[in-house]
């Protein structure tokens, strides 16, 4: 546990040197008298390439630099160093902020960002700069997602440093937010993960005591999950080392959904650690609709345009259960959501479908990859 | 309406002063507030020109004051205009004011009015209304003041003396004052007469003028300047200009036997080799009598003169233009605009007169925004203030593609147009606006892109001074906010210096400009 600590501690440090290093540099550049400039990799989509490998989207060779001797780069310039300097009060004064707060905040310092969408296009910045990630500057998003099982964790976070608490503490599930990601986790009785699309389901799940009957860690998503989430799987899968099964609605968006949970998103593909490569998407297949007799809408043109545009996705090449269940879909031209399997009544996915999904999970997904 | 209505069986012989009493409104007095604005201008610039024919910076006071209620819309006000001009002699008195088309005005020199009508109009105009006499009291700077009141005999165009009184004139005292009622409705007429004086000042920029309106208000436009401009000096008519009556008249007074010497005597630009020329051209004999031309002969003649081709050009001499001095100086008085330019064509003709185009651009400053251009349109000094819309410059500025200019409408932007001719080719006898002449419309064209360029130069410098100053003030506000943030990110006390990077920016800027 000790050396768990140590580890969280060693990151902040990390953190906190990769934004000294960077003041350091424009501080020097000024103090000899020429425009501080600054290099970072590209975010531009040619420069963005799948690496099969990692099995994930990265960043390629190119990259572009800002410059304070040009009028079009001094601002976010300095609002770059703003950011840093913001992050740095807040890393070593152990505090956490939001996208929103960030904005917010720039206004006590005389910095202005013309909308949101500004200030969080510099902190993805600063990301890309130093590497890691808005979280570890004490950034987070607003959107939530929630968790519910047995796990302990222990927070980090001032106040709390040490307290432990049980996921199964409150029915409505916990929010993963700050404290729990970045807690210490102590101990489980779960042996899998199951991250769920939708919050109603999660709930259900809940009531149907899914946790305790298949020993897993319950996750609602939210829909798209966001990255503090994405970036807890990952560690409940690294360092637990429990399998993650991601259950989404029966359509393209629901499938893209679990797709980012295991491979990542384009627009994070200037850091790591965020996607989770060994987990399993359990459905609703488009081959589940057929074999459970599912009831159905129809595809509309968007839902079809997006799974050609899947179809083409590299992250959709690797496994061929992807590429048949896109072709599935574009064959039945249907679609269904997760709450579909209520005509068999409320218990049935928890019942019939769920342990299904469960004993063929990975060995099926890696046994189909196999052939 | 019913002497109007002349039966067509009985011709009566009708006078110059009758015809114009029933046809007033061809001189513009169509309505109480139009007349009350047409009196009021037609007698002020009479003033004028009688100040500047003597070269002397004019002093014109006028003051309207109201008398008594006339009708629902209408009162009756007492004009008075005082001017420090030539005086006139008091034998030409009773005549100048008294008898319509009676003026000094007929040999061909640039002048405001042109018909000799515009003044006596006005008093006939009082007198119609009023049935009241006028009062004129003169002295061209010699010993007596002489004072008349005067009616006009309008059926037989005759003045009537009904009083005439001659004073000392202990102090040298110049000038004429002019005092007669009229029926009009100055509340209405008030913002155009304002305006008026407002835009006769700003061509005039040698005058003080002043005016105390019936409310007893006061607007002083106070002159910028003594300098005047060179008085037009009189010449003949050019061939090109004349018709069948200049020729009969001319044929009348003249004590010339032959074509040739008649042809030098009384035209502009005519030696002795140009008339045997256009003789043999025209098919008239150099010995032949003026006298004894026929009618057919007149008109011929008439013809021959338009069509002969050899005839030089007439010179500008007889034009009285401001000047880009004075011009500048009057829209500066007026306007205050941050940036003025002024250009001057040179002399050009149309049909035998000669004319000369100025023109003013000015940005900024006191000109108004009203999202369109202000025109200021003047013809021989007197400002046009009706009818922009027909007016050939309102056409010439329509047309031009002012996005090459960088001009957008919205820029506060005045132009003033200045055409001074020995006859201003009016569209109307109104006089307030000008012709659509291919000649004049060229010249304005050529005077508009003129001053247009020069405005496109400085507006392009001051964007790129506006750039400038925004980029420096981008750096300056930057830079010092990137040195605090990185020295504290460094954990370093002391600031960078950065004055070298921001005089470095500064000093690139000066080279670009």
């Amino acid at each position: 546990m000790a050396q768990k600590k140590a580890k969280i501690t060693e990151r902040k440090l990390e953190v906190l040197n990769s934004l000294k290093k960077f003041g350091t540099s424009v501080y020097n550049q000024l103090d000899q008298g020429v425009f501080p400039t600054v290099n970072m990799p590209s975010r531009s989509t040619e420069n963005i390439t799948y690496d099969s490998a990692l099995r994930q989207y990265v960043l390629g060779e190119k990259s572009v630099g800002r410059s304070t001797r040009n009028i079009r780069h001094i601002k976010p310039f300095t609002q770059l160093a703003w950011v840093a300097l913001f992050s740095n009060e807040l890393t070593s004064q152990r505090k956490t902020s939001t996208l929103r707060d960030v904005y917010y905040s720039a206004q006590a310092y005389e910095m202005t960002f013309q909308d949101q969408q500004e200030s969080n296009n510099i902190i993805t910045d600063l990301e890309t700069l130093t590497g890691f990630a808005r979280e570890d500057f004490s950034i987070f998003p607003e959107e939530r997602s929630a968790i519910f099982g047995d796990l302990d964790i222990a927070y980090t976070v001032p106040g709390y440093e040490g307290k432990s608490v049980n996921l199964t503490s409150h029915p409505d599930g916990v929010l993963i937010g700050p404290a729990v990601t970045s807690s210490e986790f102590l101990k489980t009785t779960a042996d899998k993960v199951i991250a769920i699309e939708k919050g109603a389901l999660f709930t259900r799940f809940i009531e149907e005591s899914v946790h305790s009957k298949h020993k897993s860690l319950l996750i609602s998503c939210g829909g798209q999950a966001p990255r503090q989430t994405r970036s807890f799987i990952r560690r409940l899968h690294d360092e637990l080392g429990l399998p993650v099964y991601i259950l989404t609605d029966g359509d393209p968006w629901g499938m893209h959904i679990a797709q980012v949970i295991i491979s990542g998103s384009a627009n994070a593909a200037h850091l790591r650690d965020l996607n989770t490569p060994d987990a399993v998407w359990s459905g609703v297949w488009a081959t589940d609709i057929i074999d459970y007799k599912l009831p159905t809408d129809p595809l509309d043109e968007v839902d079809i345009k997006r799974l050609y545009e899947l179809q083409k996705d590299p992250r959709y090449q690797n496994d061929p259960i992807w590429q048949r269940e896109i072709k599935t879909f574009l064959k039945i031209k249907r679609k269904t959501e997760l709450e579909a399997f209520s005509r068999y009544g409320l218990t049935y996915i928890v019942d019939e479908y769920l342990p299904t999904k469960l004993e063929n999970g990975p060995d099926v997904a890696e046994g189909k990859k196999k052939k | 309406v019913g002497k109007r209505q002349v039966s067509q069986a009985t011709f009566e012989e009708m006078s110059v002063s009758d015809f114009f009493y029933r046809n007033r409104d061809i001189a513009g007095l169509t309505n109480p507030s139009r007349s009350i604005f047409v009196a009021i201008r037609e007698v002020v610039e009479n003033s004028l020109d009688a100040a500047e024919s003597q070269k002397i910076p004019p002093d014109v006071y006028v003051r309207l004051s109201f008398e008594a209620e006339a009708t629902k819309d209408t009162q009756i006000y007492k004009l008075r205009v005082q001017d420090n001009g030539s005086g006139i002699q008091p034998r030409f008195i009773p005549s100048a004011f008294g008898q319509v088309l009676y003026g000094s005005k007929y040999k061909l020199k640039q002048a405001r009015g042109t018909f000799g009508l515009g003044g006596k109009m006005a008093v006939l105009y009082g007198q119609i209304t009023t049935h009241q006499p006028v009062m004129i009291t003169s002295s061209t700077g010699q010993e007596k003041i002489y004072s008349f009141k005067l009616m006009i005999d309008i059926q037989r165009n005759k003045p009537i003396i009904l009083d005439r009184k001659v004073l000392i004139n202990k102090d040298n005292w110049r000038g004429t004052i002019i005092e007669f009622s009229l029926e009009g409705d100055y509340l209405r007429a008030m913002p155009k007469i304002i305006e008026y004086f407002k835009q006769t000042a700003m061509v005039n920029p040698y005058a003080n003028i002043t005016f105390v309106d019936p409310k007893g208000r006061l607007y002083k436009f106070t002159r910028a300047t003594t300098t005047m401009p060179e008085p037009p000096t009189e010449t003949l008519p050019h061939p090109y200009g004349v018709d069948v009556e200049l020729l009969q008249r001319l044929i009348q007074i003249t004590t010339c036997t032959n074509m040739s010497t008649f042809l030098r005597q009384h035209f502009h630009r005519v030696g002795e080799i140009t008339a045997q020329k256009f003789l043999e051209f025209a098919g008239i004999q150099v010995s032949k009598n003026p006298k004894k031309l026929t009618h057919e002969e007149i008109v011929k003649l008439m013809q021959n003169l338009k069509k002969y081709k050899e005839f030089l050009p007439p010179d500008a001499s007889c034009l009285s233009p401001l000047g880009e001095e004075l011009l500048k100086a009057g829209v500066m008085k007026e306007l205050n605009p941050e940036y003025l330019v002024v250009h001057q064509r040179k002399p050009s003709t149309y049909a035998g007169h000669p004319f000369i185009v100025e023109m003013a651009i000015a940005y900024g400053g006191g000109v108004p925004k009203t999202g369109n251009f202000v025109i200021y349109r003047f013809a021989n000094k007197i400002p046009l203030l009706y009818d922009e819309a027909s007016d050939v410059s309102y056409k010439v500025i329509s047309a031009m593609n002012w996005r090459r200019y960088k001009v957008q409408p919205d820029m506060p932007i005045a132009i003033v147009i200045h055409v001074c001719s020995t006859k201003v080719p009016y569209k109307t006898v109104g006089k307030e606006f000008i012709s659509d002449r291919i000649e004049v419309r060229k010249e304005e064209a050529n005077a508009l892109r003129e001053v247009s360029r020069q405005l496109s130069h400085f507006l392009t410098r001051q964007e790129h001074v506006h750039m400038e100053k925004k980029r420096l003030g981008i750096f300056s506000k930057y830079l010092p906010r990137i040195a605090e943030f990185s020295t504290t990110l460094a954990g370093e006390t002391k600031r960078p210096d950065i004055d070298k990077l921001l005089k470095s920016v500064q000093k690139y800027g000066a080279e670009e400009s």
